[in-house]
C-alpha cells in the first residue's frame, strides 16, 4: 500500500501514523501470545519476569515447569483424555458432516436454508446454554459422566465447522469433471475416489482440523457433563487457573501456542494445495 | 424439424419430457435429503432435543402436583377467601406422611421456598412429626407451624399445583408473583439478574465497538496490501484465532494482574508507584480487554472479506473528482464496508453475550456476565428451573440476532480462516 504520487504532505504523515497504529494493533494481537513463551521458562514461581530473567542470567531460566508438566500424572492423563475425545468426535463429525455437505451442495436440496441454519446452530448457541441443555438431557438418558456423552456433545459442536468448510469447497467444485470421468468410462465409485475425493480432501481435512481444535479447546460443556474420569486438558487448565495458579499453566500454554502454529501452517499448506489443484496460483 | 405446438416433447422412450424431468428432480431431491438425514438425525438427538428439554424445564412445575396429589385434589373447590377446612389438612398430612416415607419432600420444599421463604423449614418440621399428629389436623398443624395458618401458604400451594409455571421466568428478570397473582419486583437486595442481563448487553456492545475500532484499520491494511505481504500479516490475525481460549485468557492474567508484566513494567519505568499499581483485572476492565483481544479476529475476518471486493479505483475516482481524502473515504469507501461492519458486529456481539470462560476467570465480581449466573444456578444454588429460564431468555436474544445475521448475510457465507 504505497502512498500515491499525488499525496499531499499531510496525507504522507497520516499514512505513516496509520501504519504505526496498525503496528500497535498487531502488537496487541500477537504480543500476549509471545510474552508467555519466555515467561514459561521462569525459574521462580511467578507470572512475571524476574530480575534475573531481565539480566539474561541463565540462573533465572529453567525448565522446571515443563518437567512438572511431563511428570504429572494428572496432566498426562488429561492429555490422553483430550486426544481420545478429540479424535473420536472429529471422526464422527467429519464423516457425518462430509456426507451431509454432499447433499447440501446439490441444487435440488429441499429446505436448504433452514437445514443449513439448523446445522450451523451449535456454533452460534452460546456454549453455556448447550452445556446446560446437554447436562439436563444427558443425565436423563444416562450419558452424563461418560466418554460417549462427551464425545457426542463435542461431535455436535464440531459439525458446523465441517459443514461450512466442506460445502465451501464443494461450491467451487466443477461438476463437469464428474461427467468427464463418466464419459471416459469410470464408474461412480471410481469417479468418487479418483476425481471427487482428491479435490475435496483439502476442505475435509481443514474441516476436521477445526472440529478437532474445537473439541480439544472446549471447556464449558465438559465442565458440566463430564465426570472425574473424563477430565480433559482444558478442564485441568481451568481448575489450575481457578485454584492453584502455578506457572505449569504457562508451560502448557506455550506448548498449545506451538500446536496452534503447527495447525495454522498445515491449513495454509492445504489452502495452497487446493488453489494449485484448481489452477489458481497463489499471489 | 418443426414441432407442432400441440404435441408435447417426449424423451426417447415416449415419456413426456416434463414428467421425466420432474421425476429426475424428485429423485435428486430425495437423494440429497438422504445424504443429509444421518447428520440431521444426529443433531436432533444430541443438540435439538437437549435444547427443547431445557426450554420445557424452564416452565415445568411438577413438584406440588406430584408430591401433594391429595392436597391438590382437596383444594379443588376451595374459594381462596379463608383458611381451608379439615379435609384439606387431613389430605396434607397424608401426603406429607407418604412423602416422608418415600423421602421425596426435598424438591417440594425448595420449590415452595423459592416463592415464600420459610416454607422449607415448615415442610421439613411438619414432615418429621407427621406420624404423631392427632386429628383434628387443622388445629394440630397450625399449632405445629404457623405457616399453615397463613392464607398465603394455601394460595401458593393452590397456584403451584398447576403443572406449568412462569415463576422461573419472572425470577430471571427479578420479578415475582404476590399471593394474589400480581407481578411485582423482588426486594432490592435480591435484584441481580436484571442488572446482569443489562451489564452483559452493554459490555458486549463496548467489546463490539472496541473490536470494530481496532479491527477496521487492520482489515483495511490487509485488504489493500499486495497479496504476498497481506498473507504474511494475516498469520498474525489467524494465530490468536487458532490459539486456545484458555491460553489467551491465562496470558491476560499474567499481563494484567497487579504483580503482572504490565504493572511491573510501569513501576520499573516510573510511571506509577509500587504501592499504586493499576487494578486492571478481576473487574470490568479485565473482561473488556481480554474479550476484545479474543474476539478481534471475528471482526477482522468478515471486514477483510468485504473490503477485498472493493476495487481500489473507486477511491482514486473519488479523489480525481475532487474529494478530499477524508470526504472520499466517508462518502465512497466507508458505505461500501457497512455489510462487513454489520456481519462482524453481529458475530462479535452474539459470541460476546454468550461468553462464560473469560468473564469467569478475569471478570471478578463486577465483570461477570449473565452466563456466570446460569452456571451458578446449575452448580451451586441448584435451582435448575431458574438456570433453564435464564438460559432460554439468552437463547431467545441470540436467536433473534442470528436471524438478523442470516437475513443480512446468510450463514453459508460464513468463512473460516
Amino acid at each position: 500500500m504505497a502512498v500515491p504520487s499525488y499525496a499531499t504532505r499531510g496525507e504522507r504523515i497520516w499514512h505513516y501514523v496509520f501504519l504505526g497504529l496498525c503496528g500497535l494493533i498487531f502488537l496487541f494481537l500477537i504480543g500476549p501470545l509471545l510474552i508467555i513463551i519466555p515467561l514459561s521458562f521462569n525459574a521462580e514461581p511467578y507470572f512475571t519476569f524476574s530480575d534475573a530473567m531481565l539480566r539474561l542470567d541463565p540462573a533465572g531460566y529453567s525448565l522446571r515447569w515443563y518437567e512438572d508438566f511431563f511428570t504429572s500424572s494428572a496432566w498426562l492423563n488429561s492429555i490422553k483424555n483430550s486426544f481420545i475425545i478429540g479424535i473420536a468426535s472429529t471422526i464422527l463429525a467429519t464423516v457425518l458432516g462430509t456426507i451431509a455437505a454432499l447433499g447440501l451442495s446439490s441444487r435440488h436440496m429441499p429446505a436448504r436454508g433452514a437445514i443449513m441454519a439448523l446445522l450451523i446452530s451449535p456454533m452460534i448457541v452460546p456454549l453455556i446454554i448447550s452445556a446446560a441443555a446437554m447436562f439436563f438431557f444427558f443425565s436423563k438418558i444416562n450419558l452424563a459422566q461418560t466418554y460417549l456423552g462427551v464425545i457426542l456433545a463435542h461431535t455436535a459442536l464440531g459439525i458446523p465447522f465441517v459443514v461450512i468448510t466442506v460445502t465451501a469447497t464443494l461450491s467451487s467444485f466443477d461438476t463437469t469433471l464428474i461427467r468427464a470421468a463418466h464419459s471416459l468410462g469410470a464408474n461412480p465409485t471410481r469417479t468418487f475416489f479418483k476425481v471427487v475425493l482428491p479435490l475435496v480432501t483439502p476442505g475435509v481435512v481443514s474441516g476436521a482440523l477445526f472440529a478437532f481444535i474445537t473439541s480439544f479447546d472446549e471447556v464449558v460443556v465438559v465442565l458440566f457433563i463430564s465426570g472425574p474420569e473424563q477430565r480433559t486438558m482444558p478442564i485441568q487448565m481451568w481448575s489450575g487457573i481457578r485454584e492453584q495458579i502455578s506457572p505449569t499453566i504457562l508451560a502448557v500454554a506455550t506448548l498449545l501456542v506451538l500446536l496452534s502454529m503447527l495447525l495454522l501452517t498445515t491449513l495454509e499448506l492445504l489452502r495452497r494445495r487446493n488453489e494449485r489443484l484448481r489452477g489458481m496460483t497463489p499471489g | 424439424m418443426s414441432e407442432s405446438p400441440t404435441v408435447p416433447l417426449t424423451t426417447a422412450d415416449g415419456v413426456p419430457l416434463k414428467t421425466s424431468l420432474r421425476r429426475a428432480v424428485r429423485r435428486s431431491k430425495v437423494k440429497a435429503f438422504l445424504l443429509v438425514s444421518p447428520l440431521l438425525l444426529f443433531l436432533v438427538i444430541a443438540f435439538v432435543m437437549p435444547i427443547f428439554d431445557m426450554l420445557w424445564r424452564s416452565v415445568d412445575n411438577p413438584e406440588v402436583s406430584s408430591t401433594l396429589p391429595r392436597t391438590v385434589a382437596a383444594l379443588e373447590g376451595w374459594d381462596g377467601e379463608s383458611i381451608p377446612g379439615e379435609p384439606v389438612f387431613a389430605a396434607l398430612v397424608e401426603d406429607l406422611r407418604v412423602g416422608q416415607e418415600a423421602r421425596n419432600l426435598g424438591l417440594l420444599s425448595s420449590r415452595l421456598n423459592y416463592e415464600k421463604s420459610g416454607m422449607r423449614s415448615a415442610i421439613s418440621r411438619t414432615a418429621r412429626r407427621v406420624g404423631s399428629l392427632e386429628p383434628p389436623y387443622r388445629e394440630s398443624l397450625i399449632g405445629l407451624n404457623e405457616a399453615w395458618g397463613e392464607l398465603d401458604t394455601w394460595k401458593l400451594i393452590k397456584r403451584e399445583s398447576s403443572p406449568y409455571t412462569v415463576s422461573y421466568y419472572l425470577a430471571a428478570v427479578d420479578r415475582q408473583l404476590t399471593p394474589d397473582g400480581e407481578i411485582v419486583k423482588v426486594p432490592e437486595y435480591l435484584q441481580i439478574h436484571a442488572t446482569l442481563f443489562w451489564r452483559t448487553f452493554w459490555m458486549s456492545a463496548v467489546i463490539t465497538a472496541m473490536t470494530l475500532v481496532l479491527g477496521y484499520p487492520i482489515a483495511f491494511l490487509l485488504a489493500n496490501l499486495p497479496l504476498r505481504h497481506s498473507n504474511l500479516l494475516m498469520i498474525l490475525v489467524l494465530l490468536p484465532f487458532w490459539t486456545s481460549l484458555l491460553v489467551r485468557t491465562t496470558t491476560w492474567i499474567a499481563i494484567l494482574q497487579s504483580q503482572g508484566v504490565l504493572n511491573d513494567m510501569m513501576v520499573a519505568i516510573g510511571v506509577i508507584a509500587d504501592e499504586a499499581r493499576w487494578q486492571m483485572i478481576h473487574n470490568k476492565l479485565g473482561t473488556i480487554i481480554a474479550m476484545t483481544h479474543i474476539l478481534l479476529p471475528f471482526m477482522i475476518l468478515p471486514l477483510y472479506s468485504v473490503m477485498k471486493t472493493i476495487p481500489p479505483s473507486y477511491m482514486r475516482a473519488a479523489r480525481s473528482l475532487g474529494g478530499r481524502p477524508f470526504l472520499s473515504f466517508r462518502r465512497v469507501y466507508f458505505p461500501l464496508t457497512i455489510p462487513g461492519i454489520a456481519a462482524g458486529g453481529i458475530l462479535v456481539f452474539i459470541l460476546s453475550i454468550g461468553y462464560y470462560i473469560t468473564p469467569a476467570l478475569v471478570g471478578g465480581q463486577s465483570g461477570r456476565f449473565i452466563t456466570n449466573y446460569i452456571a451458578y444456578h446449575m452448580q451451586t444454588s441448584l435451582n435448575w428451573g431458574l438456570a433453564a429460564a435464564i438460559a432460554s431468555i439468552l437463547l431467545f436474544v441470540v436467536i433473534v440476532f442470528y436471524w438478523i445475521f442470516n437475513r443480512l448475510i446468510g450463514v453459508d457465507k460464513v468463512k473460516l480462516g
